[in-house]
């Protein structure tokens, strides 16, 4: 064997461990990477309730309730499969908006309403013009069509 | 098969004229092509539907994340062909590359975080994309950090060699992140398979912006590659010659 050839068996398998380390590591920390919890994990107990964390998924379209006068927001959570209720007293970003992904951090009460106090917008990939997505809504009925991830 | 060609990249005399004549083939195309692409993506571009205006950042904030893990995988394979080959210029080019990467780097999380705050609501989250795209700034400090630190040349080359090929793991990661777990940072729209989710007087500046950008780490790779070489051969005979 060549010292050139027993060079690239040694350094491809250092990187090859590294990577199967790598690999276990996140497998094992797989819950704290995961950056929020979808509705459908926090139904079949997967989320940790009873401790804060984060749930994700898009808000239901109609779901929105605001109490006049003051910053008091209800709205519901949806993966398209599973719902949770949410609650938040605060300002929201922007692009909070029904339909669009979002990202509240709180705990889930025992009467399994969420309450947030945090609340982050997910933007979407998808990027196009005003006019072209007016278009696009009128052609749903005025709604844009999402898909079911958020 | 003549390897000759292959042969001549082992030889800093050759490498430094070599880089010396590019550089300029490199460095006006980028300058072009940014201008357009900047033209483009600011002015050309319909806003967003979504965010306005606020959505132009894409045309730095994109190119340059893209840029920063192209650089590191460049380093990452020279470094490789400089462990394994025992190959001085291969350092030299992985040397070259780790102070560009940075930078880009840097730029990719600073205008991610300025996107950030008004469309999210936060600059900063330990989301798994997010704090990867922080790990590869890390791996490049790091290597520059290792480099700098050992005084006999060959060894530090050798041992930052070794943690730029270790640090590729990290490659995938950033890309995959976003499909593997769930992330705030949206899904890519256009280095994927299947049609980009843009339009296309949106995307076409976009690549402008990122094939300038390409252009324009080449363009300083050549000129910081002819000052490492200047560095490492400054005792060389051919170095007197060239510069008499």
């Amino acid at each position: 064997m060549t010292p050139r050839r027993r060079r690239l068996i040694l350094v491809s398998g250092i990187v090859a461990g590294v990577a199967l380390a790598g690999f276990l590591v996140l497998r094992s920390l797989q819950e704290n990477v995961m950056f929020f919890y979808d509705p459908t994990q926090v139904a079949v107990g997967e989320a940790p309730i009873g401790q804060r964390f984060r749930l994700g998924g898009m808000v239901k379209p109609g779901s929105v309730q605001r109490t006049a006068g003051t910053l008091r927001l209800a709205f519901v959570v949806t993966d398209y499969k599973r719902d949770v209720p949410v609650q938040y007293e605060g300002v929201v970003p922007d692009l909070f908006r029904e339909n669009q992904g979002v990202v509240a951090h709180g705990r889930l009460g025992t009467d399994g309403v969420f309450v947030a106090e945090e609340i982050l917008a997910k933007h979407d990939e998808n990027y196009m013009p005003p006019e072209v997505a007016r278009a696009i809504k009128e052609k749903h009925g005025g709604v844009m069509p999402k898909g079911p991830t958020p | 098969m003549d390897w000759t060609w292959f042969h001549k990249f082992g030889s800093p005399p050759h490498v430094y004229r070599l880089a010396g004549r590019l550089t300029p083939w490199f460095a006006w195309p980028a300058a072009i092509t940014i201008l357009i692409g900047l033209y483009g993506g600011l002015v050309l571009a319909p806003p967003d539907y979504q965010q306005g205006d606020g959505f132009r950042i894409i045309y730095v904030h994109a190119p340059s994340a893209w840029l920063s893990v192209m650089i590191y995988t460049t380093m990452a394979s020279a470094a490789f062909v400089g462990l394994v080959w025992r190959m001085k210029v291969a350092h030299a080019v992985a040397a070259s590359c780790a102070g560009i990467g940075a930078w880009f780097t840097a730029v990719s999380l600073v205008t991610g975080m300025l996107w950030g705050k008004p469309m999210w609501g936060t600059y900063w989250v330990w989301d798994p994309r997010l704090t990867a795209q922080l790990i590869l700034l890390f791996l490049f400090f790091g290597y520059m950090a290792l480099r700098a630190a050992i005084d006999d040349p060959s060894r530090a080359d050798r041992a930052s060699a070794l943690l730029a090929v270790v640090g590729i793991v990290n490659v995938p990661i950033i890309r995959f992140s976003v499909d593997w777990w769930n992330s705030i940072h949206q899904a890519p729209s256009v280095m994927k398979l299947g049609r980009p989710t843009m339009p296309v007087d949106m995307l076409v500046p976009l690549l402008l912006m990122l094939l300038g950008f390409t252009l324009y780490f080449v363009a300083v790779l050549t000129i910081r590659l002819r000052a490492e070489v200047l560095r490492r051969e400054r005792q060389a005979s051919w170095l007197r010659e060239v510069l008499d």
